[in-house]
């Protein structure tokens, strides 16, 4: 048995068998479905009513009582005074009133106020102001004598289908998905990185506070050793995501059981754009629906694919090198800290880029972000999701394979030497300057 | 050519500020305890790692068993207990003791033999399931020491090796390493505790200063320091004391430390004594201790040194 795999082998039984182990790998997709499921609740679920009265003095609003639904009601009324109003705020009965004034000119710019005794938060105000605007637009077309028909024409949003030169049809929709599926997915290998990074700088670091590093070297070679855990961990790493993508396709399977609504509302709502009050919602049906069929059009054997190569690519060009970083760290844990920068500044670079590439896959700095081995693990991840070749063309995903793996073995050789004399030196921190002189010694 | 396992020839390992080991050059005969001296930061712990193919000397060469060392095989013949007692802390005593074992490129089956075999000798078979962290630091230090030897090495490398031990355990292991080195294998102690050295070592190395200031079998060494100085006993306190034969050092009343004169020999002394008619019940030459010459060298050899470094000043 090679003594590489022997290491990796405790590395990874010491790692799984922990009990935090079964705990981070079963809980943590439990606790994202749940605070998914959460989300999802409340979002199916109508929220609290909010009851706005319109003291309509000026006889505008008429015939809009029976239109309400949502979250936001509008009370028309008529003849009540405003320490009425003032009176039921207290009892709780309405949120708030808006006095529209007798000589309210509904074409003039006169902004009216609304009273409430609570601040509203952000987010309501938000929708209370854009139900109330739409409530006027509709006023002040009917004021210009224009029919329903008419009406109905004005407020169609002519939406743009944006195609690409394929022929492929871009569907907003679809550029989300890819937006969404592109940041997540290279947020995922940012977190990886971090992860499974400073757990082999934590492994490295304790071999050589144990002492035990120098037993080990008398009989294995530093570079196999340093290998050997490279490889255990990335194993638990590996394992632990084929676990939660195993967890979280079954527990997406039973989202619909949980939310019957959801799939009703995806399936069932016609569409009809001519009610306004119902239009949000089958704004957000239709959203739904095209997520649906966007999602569809991603290409997720490539996707996954690319995912599980800049991950190990990333890993591993990275790893060896929080590897070094261990080696180098004595008894304080927070020298770590200083010697940490150097590596975490590209990975947080990446991360800028990354940001970038998902709105504009083509942009120069995404091209490059995606090339540079340091970088390329996390960038061209929010490429990739947009497709080949709309996202990234073919040879760049392949000249940037060949140099994430340049990369890796580049950063394993240099990383090697400094690990080979950093595990066995006591005594001062190192500093960067002699790291790399550590690199460069014969032997 | 010769009957020695290990040969180094003119080692060096410079660092960016010190010569750890400067031109350092000794043989280990093959089944010897040797004894592998000399003070802190002496250049101890970088000999040793370079004997163990850890790190590698600048210049210089290492034989080892009829040929130039090579650490990626010999390592497997070699067992090394660094004086930094290290093992993890987390893991079952049995599994480390696998673990290691099978680093050392044994295979699971004959590890398992051999660790029953030792676990049983010394006592530590009810360990197995336990963590090293629930050991106390004597424990830890049993388990350490059969890890090194547990692949049968033909040289034993211990650091340090009694430290941390109550004398009972202490005196196990000791005999196991005497039982050891009668099997043939070949032992390096290194230390500063020069009693056990006295007990144990058949030859020593003293260090200084990255240099090599003493070479020797221990009872050469005795003899070649020695002060001429005899320690006599009386039954009863000697009349007179002053002869040409020697010079009293010190007396206690019916003891006395004396030098020889040149020219006279043990007997005059006791002639002298025998004529007094007084009762000798003891006599006998004083050797000095190890320690003292550790001391007395390294000493010196530091003297030399600031002197020296007085003088480029």
């Amino acid at each position: 048995m090679s003594k590489t795999f022997l290491i990796a082998r405790r590395e990874f039984l010491t790692r799984v068998q922990k009990k935090t182990f079964l705990l981070t790998t079963i809980l943590l997709p439990l606790l994202i479905f749940g605070f998914y499921a959460l989300i999802i609740y409340f979002s199916v679920k109508t929220g609290d009513h909010i009851q706005i009265a319109i003291v309509d003095n000026a006889k505008l609003m008429t015939n809009i009582n029976d239109k309400q639904n949502g979250d936001i009601h509008f009370n028309v009324v008529q003849n009540v005074t405003t320490s009425e109003l003032d009176n039921l705020i207290q009892k709780k009965q309405i949120t708030g009133y808006i006095v529209i004034p007798e000589n309210y000119n509904i074409m003039g710019f006169d902004t009216l106020s609304l009273k409430s005794d609570k601040s509203i938060g952000i987010l309501t105000r938000d929708k209370i102001q854009r139900k109330f605007s739409e409530l006027l637009e509709e006023k002040r077309l009917m004021a210009l004598n224009l029919n329903k028909k008419q009406i109905d024409s004005i407020q169609n949003a002519n939406t743009l289908q944006f195609t690409s030169l394929q022929g492929e049809k871009d569907s907003n929709a679809k550029a989300g998905i890819s937006y969404g599926v592109g940041y997540f997915s290279g947020f995922l290998i940012y977190i990886i990185l971090f992860i499974y990074g400073t757990m082999v700088m934590r492994g490295v670091m304790e071999e050589k506070m144990n002492r035990i590093a120098e037993v080990i070297i008398s009989s294995v070679k530093p570079f196999k050793l340093m290998m050997g855990k490279i490889t255990g961990i990335g194993a638990v790493g590996l394992m632990q995501f084929i676990i939660w993508i195993v967890l979280v396709l079954i527990l997406t399977m039973l989202l619909p059981l949980f939310f019957p609504q959801l799939a009703q509302q995806t399936n069932n709502l016609p569409m009809q754009p001519g009610a306004m009050q119902a239009a949000e919602s089958v704004k957000n049906s239709g959203e739904l629906q095209g997520i649906m069929s966007a999602l569809s059009t991603i290409n997720f054997p490539l996707l996954i694919g690319t995912f599980i190569f800049y991950f190990l690519g990333g890993y591993l060009l990275y790893a060896s090198l929080f590897a070094a970083v261990g080696s180098a760290v004595n008894e304080d844990p927070q020298d770590a800290q200083s010697l940490l920068l150097p590596i975490t500044m590209p990975i947080i670079f990446a991360m800028v880029i990354m940001t970038k590439a998902v709105n504009d896959p083509n942009s120069s700095i995404a091209v490059f972000g995606s090339l540079f081995p340091l970088t390329s693990p996390i960038v061209m991840m929010a490429r990739i999701a947009h497709g080949i070749p709309n996202g990234v063309p073919l040879w760049q995903l392949l000249v940037s394979m060949a140099l994430l793996i340049g990369g890796f073995l580049a950063t394993t050789w240099l990383a090697a030497k400094i690990y080979r004399v950093g595990i066995l030196m006591y005594g001062k921190k190192p500093t960067w300057k002699e790291m790399w002189k550590w690199a460069f010694l014969k032997n | 050519m010769n009957n020695a396992l290990l040969q180094l020839q003119h080692l060096k390992k410079f660092y960016a500020t010190q010569k750890a080991v400067d031109d350092i050059s000794f043989e280990i005969t093959n089944g010897s305890i040797f004894g592998l001296l000399g003070p802190n930061g002496a250049g101890k712990t970088t000999l040793l790692r370079m004997i163990t193919g850890i790190i590698y000397p600048d210049e210089g060469t290492i034989l080892f068993d009829g040929g130039p060392f090579n650490p990626m095989n010999d390592t497997a013949k070699i067992g090394y207990m660094p004086e930094e007692r290290g093992l993890y802390k987390k893991m079952k005593i049995g599994e480390q003791a696998l673990y290691l074992a099978q680093l050392k490129g044994l295979s699971r089956a004959e590890a398992l033999t051999k660790i029953r075999f030792w676990f049983k000798k010394l006592e530590m078979e009810s360990w197995w399931n336990k963590k090293v962290e629930d050991l106390s630091k004597g424990m830890s230090q049993k388990l350490q020491f059969v890890t090194t030897v547990l692949h049968e090495p033909k040289l034993i490398i211990l650091d340090e090796p009694f430290s941390g031990l109550d004398p009972v355990n202490a005196n196990l292991i000791k005999e196991e390493i005497f039982r050891l080195a009668q099997q043939g294998a070949t032992v390096i102690f290194s230390t500063h505790r020069m009693e056990q050295v006295e007990e144990i070592c058949d030859h020593i190395v003293l260090v200084n200063l990255g240099k090599k200031i003493l070479d020797g079998n221990v009872g050469d060494i005795k003899q070649q320091f020695k002060e001429n100085k005899f320690n006599i006993s009386f039954s009863e306190q000697p009349s007179a004391t002053i002869n040409a034969a020697f010079n009293v050092v010190t007396q206690n009343k019916n003891n006395l430390v004396v030098t020889i004169q040149e020219g006279y020999s043990t007997n005059d002394v006791l002639q002298f004594f025998i004529d007094q008619k007084v009762h000798i019940t003891q006599f006998n030459e004083i050797l000095p201790s190890l320690n003292d010459i550790f001391i007395q060298l390294v000493e010196d050899s530091q003297g030399a040194a600031s002197r020296k470094f007085q003088a480029i000043q």
